[in-house]
């Protein structure tokens, strides 16, 4: 009932309430044991892939430095296991193409515990120093988007922050890791954030958690109040996609708009995910790198869902067996299933089983065709300008009229009249779209093409 | 895992929502209007609703075949052409007439455009003004509604033979006993004779239809319900009311013995149906909200002015015909405005949060914001 939503609380205007089927919400997060072979790709984050340091054959203890950063957006990887470097060799990743990844065979009776980091103190560190330590953990950001943590908490020069964000909307549904998280680690996550604070000289940090998880709230509040800090403050924010987007959260906290092509950084904002934060407040202390993930593992196709603690690296297929996802789909339809890395709206789906759990990955979903809306025995209708797109676009954009242009391929027009370029691809167009019209996918080929066109000149 | 693995792009979820959810709710939604017209006029309308209708589906049927547009009889757009068209003929109109009409409706409407969400202007409206040029005479003349024996007894006209002229019903009606007050509206009873209807009679039964149909009070509920599950725009049919009664209560203030009051205007002929089932075609109205209300606004003041200073009595077809002509131009010059792009000063009101004293305003930002993006081309730490 979208015309009610002046009684639920204001937020950013527009957006969609899709079925949120948080099944996992409630189970705490289990430990999944190692697989045969880890594999960890060298490419896991936005940025240049790092450069190996283990050679084969080579044996490597948990939480040991396998590759080293050399540019300043690529971060170093750890060793997610004790055990032995079988093979440097291209991979299956999930983003299609086969990239150079370590196989990493975990010994038998390998713990897991980290066996390698030296505990510091956190209370003396100073900014540039926690950057640093950001940086030699290897960690990026735990939401999806795989961007360096330590390039995000670097502020640039010509600007001032003010005030830490923190992403704990998880606006997608059937995730849900960071819900697990905030419940779990909420101590870790204070503590990231009082590092991430300090590092980027904000005064202030506000944990933004959709009003869907209360206990979320509730158990972070008691945290606060136990440790009595008062510039660290907890806000519940009404449910709604994409309220995880960075720009939508802003203004559902602040009533900002971030203008189209900057940064929330001009504003004197600075954003991280709830994840993220809390494996910053895990690891700098104990002095030790990213060498696991929360993973949710959910969706119609699987018998025993929940939210895994997996050592990077594992294969998904070793990580679905586990799972219960493995068993012969026998009441299902036998013809095929979907795999996505990340939540039903935004995520991947993935052609290969044997493609790891990297750093970016929060959700593995499996979707059988009959769960998945009957979106196969739905026809395409032209578009009959219903407007429910409009309706639902969060960047006020027109995908209606995108579309038509998109189908004739007027590129240069969607994206000088129609702002292409403000699109994120959120998927809300496409969800409702009542004539079942690719407008999101058309969409993203659009953008490829203006890329490669502006890229050619 | 022996099953094969699929691959498509995200979203993977999708609104249970589809077109024919759409048509299905509006023809759901027409029925009691449907019914209140058979109800008032009997087996005539009964039977003109069938025919027009049946016109619709076989003329959609005839294009679906041939190839000559998209989409299909299952998607239920044609009944909701049909049962329109049917809605705004008068009781007692020959079938075969009416026959026409669906057919010029579908052919000369849709499918000319290329069939569902391609055409430019709203169908139904398309078939009735062919009728209304071609068969000047037949779509002028009306018949009191709850005439006795009108569930056995067909209006004679109903039943003429094509290409003739249809039997005169004034004697038929004088044969039953009834004045011969055949041939007026209550627009028409205002406009040529200055004889205002009574506003109860507005509102139960005698005003509705274009020409004398349903009660607008049971299009508006008919109206609300699809507004409130949300298959049709409530903005347009406010924009239409509003602005056509504010249109005729200046006139009204101006000159009350001139111009009726407002209420009349809201009420009387097809105004309502026109507002809330014409206007609202999806495809033949702006896609944007401020395009919405723009369109609503210039259909309610073009009916007001073709019903107080042309020839006709009634304007709401005109007045949607043009401004259906005018949507791309609406559209055009009313897109929305993206996020980031608005130029807002001020943080809006409702957010949950009150702002840091440190935050710069988005002047002070846009100056600090450098043409890139910050992050680029920045030195190692």
């Amino acid at each position: 009932m979208k015309f009610l939503n002046f009684l639920r609380g204001e937020t950013f205007a527009r957006g969609i309430h899709p079925p949120q089927n948080k099944h996992t919400a409630h189970t705490p997060i289990r430990r999944l044991p190692f697989a045969p072979e880890l594999v960890v790709p060298l490419s896991q984050h936005i940025g240049k892939a790092p450069r190996p340091m283990v050679q084969v054959g080579q044996e490597v203890v948990r939480g040991q430095p396998i590759a080293k950063g050399e540019d300043w957006l690529s971060v170093p990887h750890h060793a997610p296991a004790t055990g032995v470097v079988e093979a440097i060799e291209l991979r299956p990743s999930a983003r299609g193409p086969w990239t150079e990844s370590i196989i990493i065979r975990p010994y038998a009776g390998a713990t897991q515990e980290d066996l390698w980091g030296v505990p510091r103190d956190t209370s003396v560190m100073d900014g540039p120093e926690i950057l640093q330590a950001v940086w030699d953990s290897g960690l990026v950001g735990l939401g999806g988007a795989a961007f360096p943590t330590h390039a995000k908490l670097m502020v640039p020069k010509q600007a001032k922050v003010h005030t830490l964000v923190v992403n704990g909307c998880e606006c997608e549904p059937y995730l849900t890791c960071d819900h697990r998280v905030m419940l779990e680690n909420t101590k870790e996550l204070i503590l990231g954030m009082q590092l991430a604070m300090r590092a980027t000289g904000a005064v202030r940090g506000i944990v933004g958690v959709e009003d869907n998880k209360p206990d979320a709230v509730a158990a972070i509040q008691s945290v606060i109040d136990a440790t009595r800090l008062d510039n660290i403050f907890v806000e519940a924010v009404p449910t709604k996609y994409p309220q995880g987007s960075e720009k939508m959260l802003l203004m559902a906290l602040f009533g900002v708009e971030i203008p189209s092509g900057a940064l929330p950084v001009s504003l004197g904002m600075v954003m991280n995910n709830v994840g993220t934060l809390a494996a910053l407040g895990q690891l700098l202390p104990a002095g030790q790198g990213l060498t696991e993930r929360v993973v949710t593992i959910a969706g119609p196709g699987v018998s025993r869902p929940g939210d895994y603690r997996v050592p990077l690296g594992t294969p998904i297929s070793f990580v679905l067996e586990w799972a219960g996802a493995s068993a012969q789909p026998s009441s299902h339809a036998p013809s095929a299933c979907q795999l996505v890395l990340g939540g039903p709206m935004m995520g991947q789906a993935v052609a290969s089983l044997d493609t790891p759990i990297t750093k970016g990955v929060s959700g593995i979903l499996v979707f059988h065709p009959e769960d998945m809306a009957d979106r196969d025995g739905r026809r395409t209708f032209p578009c009959i300008k219903c407007g429910e797109c409009v309706e639902s676009c969060p960047m006020g954009l027109n995908p209606s009229a995108l579309g038509m242009l998109a189908a004739k391929r007027e590129y240069e027009l969607m994206g000088q009249r129609y702002h292409l370029g403000d699109c994120f691809e959120c998927g809300c167009c496409t969800y409702v779209c009542p004539s079942n019209i690719p407008l999101v996918q058309q969409f993203r080929i659009a953008k490829q093409v203006l890329r490669e066109k502006a890229s050619a000149l | 895992m022996s099953t094969a693995i699929e691959i498509r792009s995200a979203p993977h979820i999708k609104a249970p929502r589809t077109v024919e959810q759409i048509m299905r709710n509006v023809v759901g939604s027409l029925l009691p209007v449907c019914a209140f017209f058979v109800y008032q006029y009997g087996v005539s309308a009964l039977a003109s609703l069938l025919c027009v209708t049946a016109a619709c589906l076989f003329t959609e049927r005839l294009f679906v075949k041939t190839g000559t547009q998209s989409g299909s009889l299952s998607d239920w757009s044609a009944v909701i052409t049909g049962l329109l068209l049917a809605l705004t003929l008068p009781p007692g109109f020959p079938l075969w007439m009416g026959c026409v009409a669906g057919v010029v409706a579908i052919a000369l409407g849709k499918a000319l455009f290329g069939g569902i969400g391609f055409n430019v202007f709203n169908p139904a409206l398309v078939g009735r003004a062919f009728v209304q040029a071609a068969f000047p005479v037949a779509i002028a003349s009306y018949t009191p509604s709850f005439l006795p024996g009108r569930f056995i007894n067909f209006i004679p006209s109903t039943l003429a033979w094509p290409m003739m002229q249809p039997p005169d019903t004034t004697a038929w009606l004088q044969n039953m006993q009834i004045d011969g007050l055949s041939g007026a509206t209550p627009l028409a009873k205002w406009k040529f004779d200055g004889l205002m209807v009574l506003p109860q009679d507005l509102l139960s039964s005698l005003a509705g239809h274009m020409a004398v149909g349903p009660s607008p009070l049971l299009i508006l509920a008919c109206g609300a319900y699809l507004a409130l599950r949300r298959f049709m725009d409530w903005r347009i049919p406010v924009a239409i009311l509003g602005s056509a009664g504010l249109t005729a209560w200046m006139l009204y203030g101006l000159d009350p013995v001139r111009y009726p009051n407002p209420f009349f205007m809201m009420f009387s002929g097809g105004l309502m149906l026109g507002a809330i089932y014409m206007a609202t075609d999806m495809a033949t109205s702006p896609v944007t909200p401020r395009g919405m209300w723009v369109y609503g606004a210039l259909i309610g003041v073009l009916t007001v002015v073709i019903r107080y200073y042309s020839g006709l009595p009634e304007g709401v077809m005109y007045a949607i015909l043009i401004s259906n002509a005018a949507t791309p131009l609406i559209e055009r010059i009313t897109q929305p405005t993206p996020f980031g792009k608005s130029g807002l000063l001020q943080p809006k009101r409702g957010a949950s949060y009150p702002l840091h004293p440190e935050y710069i305003s988005r002047e002070e930002a846009n100056a600090v914001t450098p043409k890139k993006r910050l992050l680029k081309n920045k030195p190692k730490p």
